[in-house]
């Protein structure tokens, strides 16, 4: 309904840092001068479970939440919730994935199967997708932890995000000793 | 100044503002983050208090004493303080009290999807609802100034999207406000019936200000759009609709859902040819509008369960639906799970094997009912394992004592097991209780509680000795056993399922998320020696998957808890230098 909201939807498994970008996104906006609405689960699905943040900014935001074929980008922390997320996408959307697979517990029991070609499935249904390996990256910034860090750099040179903004936030959230590694996480993320 | 809020942030925010002094809570998702984020200011004392009717509890008596105190809690947690809600609206205050409660609509992360509301109409206490963050920082404020003038507590309901989005606050500076003299009132502290009597009629009255005041005050304010339609709405469900409708039709907020208007409410369903009511879970609202005689479409169209939303919104009232993509197979759901390192792990894998009935409790360790350990048979309330336990084993006897026990976390146990405990003493059950002690309060986000020796400040407590604890309520049999120890786990369980009288087993490691706990490199499956035979995936870990038949530890997940090691018939699995 409102044409000049911007809807994100940031989507991953439970401990894999998806609120840092959620965070960093919604400060960005705000410094810039928009209306900020972010919805986050905490509790229960935290605990290696599908997670899900919502992120809008715009002129004038109402709902904290973001609905199926409302969000105009998917930043997805692991491939499967990627997928799982697709009704979520507008037909004009893009999808940012990381193209690591992370087994549901289903999966590893032997109950399910994780889908083949989900890259493919994704984009058979004419989704635009930018599908990238951001563990590798965050290997190569030192950490496999990064990888929250990494999926950020590729969000913010997506939605035109200043670069500075997000290296200050990150500065003022993680310990010093993990500074350098992270930038250099985020412009490998950026560059990607 | 303008910050990005989350909603409980913004309650805390409020008390800052509103000159509060005293706050006390117990954590319970999504309402946590209020008590949080009210210790980091140093002008307000925080505490977190074994139980949400001990919090409430401390707030009366801060109430009392004259300074303007607070408690938070989910809607269970209301349950538990429900005691003295309806009693102390009897009472009044002296400083303002505020009580926050939070829903959870949809269940994210709850037991049941209990709607507070009608504790607000039983107890006769006025309850305000905010919409977003800023809603949440102004509400609280004026909820104090209310309380002192109508001499009441008030209630702040909130709901998961209100608690957990983030929005836009302007913060202001904190109002001085002094302790107020306290002076001995016999007659409106002391609940004698005598007393009581006297004050149920001004209870009554109180109310019906309050009504009065529902009827000219801001917080209830009409949007005319000029349309046809009239929506009636309060707290998320206002976001949805105003995402949904906007100025197609005309809105009646109401920021005060307890006492409700009345003349307000049938002059909106004048100014509009149909009025709908848009309200997440009961019909309270609708109810109100069907007994002053309004006419109003509610909940025949609108479910009573789950969140609303505004695609919901657009579907029922407009009959809009997107076409949206989606993949051709069903994706593989993720449930949560126990995290690698988990120390309620170990414990659950041999209570599966031991085939016992396990009598379960709230906190992350319900996950031990989930697959692949599937060991949980019930999961009620905060304490009901230990003595729902106790109730198993008067109904079913020696048989039952012999293949049953109760688990309870830490925090879990301070809560509300104890009790239970005292009872199995008391009135002998050969129960055994499990307390899985992983030293803090893990599931709603690792607060320190009675037994981890720090206060939430972090600062040294003291802390319960639970060994001794349970000692002194009459249990001569207990033993503590490390969780990743599965023989020893065995051993003990065995042991104590066959004592002739009370026992409990301390399971005790601390939680694998904590920032003192050092994990190990992780292990390695050698795939030569892997046989394929999927015994180290019945531990249900998140680390260990199958890969061409063979398993496979990712080193990303995987933090060396060696509880896997002792699975593998094959020798497999161990440090890569060992098995390789």
């Amino acid at each position: 309904m409102k044409q000049n909201v911007k809807s994100v939807v940031i989507v991953g498994v439970g401990g894999q840092g998806t609120l840092l970008a959620s965070r960093v996104l919604g400060a960005a906006m705000l410094n810039q001068g928009y209306d900020v609405k972010m919805s986050e689960v905490h509790g229960m699905s935290q605990r290696g479970g599908s997670v899900v943040t919502y992120v809008r900014y715009g002129d004038n935001v109402y709902s904290p939440v973001i609905e199926q074929g409302e969000a105009d980008v998917i930043l997805a922390f692991e491939l499967l919730e990627a997928g799982r997320y697709l009704p979520w996408l507008k037909k004009s959307g893009i999808i940012i994935a990381n193209t690591q697979q992370i087994d549901p517990m289903p999966v590893i029991t032997g109950a399910a199967s994780y889908p083949e070609h989900l890259e493919k499935q994704i984009a058979d249904k004419g989704a635009h997708l930018l599908a990238f390996d951001a563990l590798k990256l965050a290997q190569q910034a030192g950490s496999v932890k990064a990888v929250n860090v990494v999926l950020l750099g590729a969000m913010a040179k997506q939605l035109d995000i200043d670069k500075q903004v997000c290296l200050d936030t990150i500065k003022a959230t993680v310990p010093a000793k993990f500074i350098e590694m992270n930038e250099k996480a985020f412009v490998l993320g950026y560059n990607s | 100044m303008k910050q990005l809020l989350l909603g409980n942030e913004a309650v805390a925010r409020g008390l800052y503002e509103a000159g509060v002094r005293v706050v006390s809570s117990y954590p319970g998702t999504p309402s946590t983050e209020i008590t949080e984020a009210a210790a980091k200011f140093e002008e307000i004392y925080c505490e977190w208090a074994p139980n949400e009717k001990v919090a409430a509890e401390v707030a009366a008596g801060a109430s009392i004493a004259g300074a303007r105190s607070f408690c938070a809690m989910k809607h269970v947690g209301l349950n538990v303080a429900a005691d003295l809600l309806y009693t102390i609206s009897y009472t009044g205050v002296n400083g303002g009290m505020v009580i926050a409660v939070a829903d959870d609509p949809g269940m994210h992360s709850s037991q049941n999807e209990q709607d507070s509301r009608h504790h607000a109409i039983a107890s006769k206490v006025p309850m305000l609802e905010p919409s977003n963050s800023a809603e949440c920082c102004s509400f609280t404020k004026l909820a104090y100034s209310l309380s002192e003038e109508y001499d009441t507590p008030v209630i702040i309901r909130l709901s998961t999207r209100i608690s957990h989005s983030c929005s836009i606050v302007d913060t202001q500076d904190r109002e001085q406000i002094d302790l107020k003299p306290y002076i001995k009132q016999p007659s409106k502290y002391v609940v004698l019936p005598a007393f009581a009597r006297a004050k149920h009629p001004l209870v009554e009255e109180r109310t019906k200000k309050l009504s009065q005041w529902a009827e000219n005050c801001d917080i209830n304010h009409m949007e005319d759009n000029h349309a046809k339609i009239g929506v009636i709405v309060s707290g998320a469900a206002y976001q949805y609709a105003k995402e949904a409708l906007g100025d197609t039709v005309s809105y009646l907020k109401l920021g005060m859902v307890h006492p409700l208007p009345v003349d307000l409410i049938r002059n909106f369903a004048n100014m509009v040819e149909t009025v709908y009511v848009i309200e997440e879970l009961d019909p309270i609202i609708e109810t109100h509008c069907t007994q002053i005689g309004v006419k109003v479409i509610g909940k025949e169209l609108f479910p009573i369960c789950g969140e609303l939303s505004q695609k919901l919104i657009k579907k029922l009232m407009l009959d809009q639906e997107d076409e949206v993509l989606s993949l051709d197979e069903p994706t593989p759901v993720r449930p949560p799970v126990m995290c690698c390192g988990c120390p309620h792990r170990g414990v659950f894998y041999e209570l599966k094997k031991a085939n016992v009935f396990v009598s379960g409790d709230i906190g992350c360790y319900t996950l031990g009912a989930s697959a692949p350990l599937n060991a949980m048979d019930t999961c009620l309330c905060m304490g009901g394992s230990v003595s729902g336990l106790h109730g198993f084993n008067k109904a079913r006897g020696a048989e039952g004592e012999k293949k049953s026990v109760a688990v309870i976390g830490d925090s879990t146990f301070m809560h509300s097991g104890i009790t239970g405990l005292i009872d199995i003493t008391y009135n002998k059950s050969n129960s055994v209780v499990i307390i899985l002690d992983n030293s803090t309060t893990g599931m709603t986000g690792h607060q320190e509680n009675p037994t981890t020796g720090k206060n939430i400040y972090n600062e040294p407590a003291a802390a319960v000795d639970l060994e001794a604890l349970c000692k002194a309520v009459g249990v001569r049999r207990v033993t503590v056993v490390d969780p990743f120890n599965l023989k020893q786990v065995r051993t003990v369980l065995k042991e104590e399922l066959a004592a002739e009288e009370p026992s409990v087993i301390i399971a005790r490691r601390p939680c694998a998320l904590l920032k003192t706990v050092k994990h190990n490199s992780p292990l390695f499956i050698n795939p030569e020696k892997c046989v394929g035979c999927r015994a180290c995936l019945g531990i249900g870990c998140p680390a260990i998957s199958m890969k061409n038949n063979k398993a496979v530890i990712d080193d990303t997940q995987c933090v060396g808890c060696d509880v896997c090691v002792g699975l593998c018939g094959a020798k497999a699995i161990g440090k890569q230098e060992v098995v390789s």
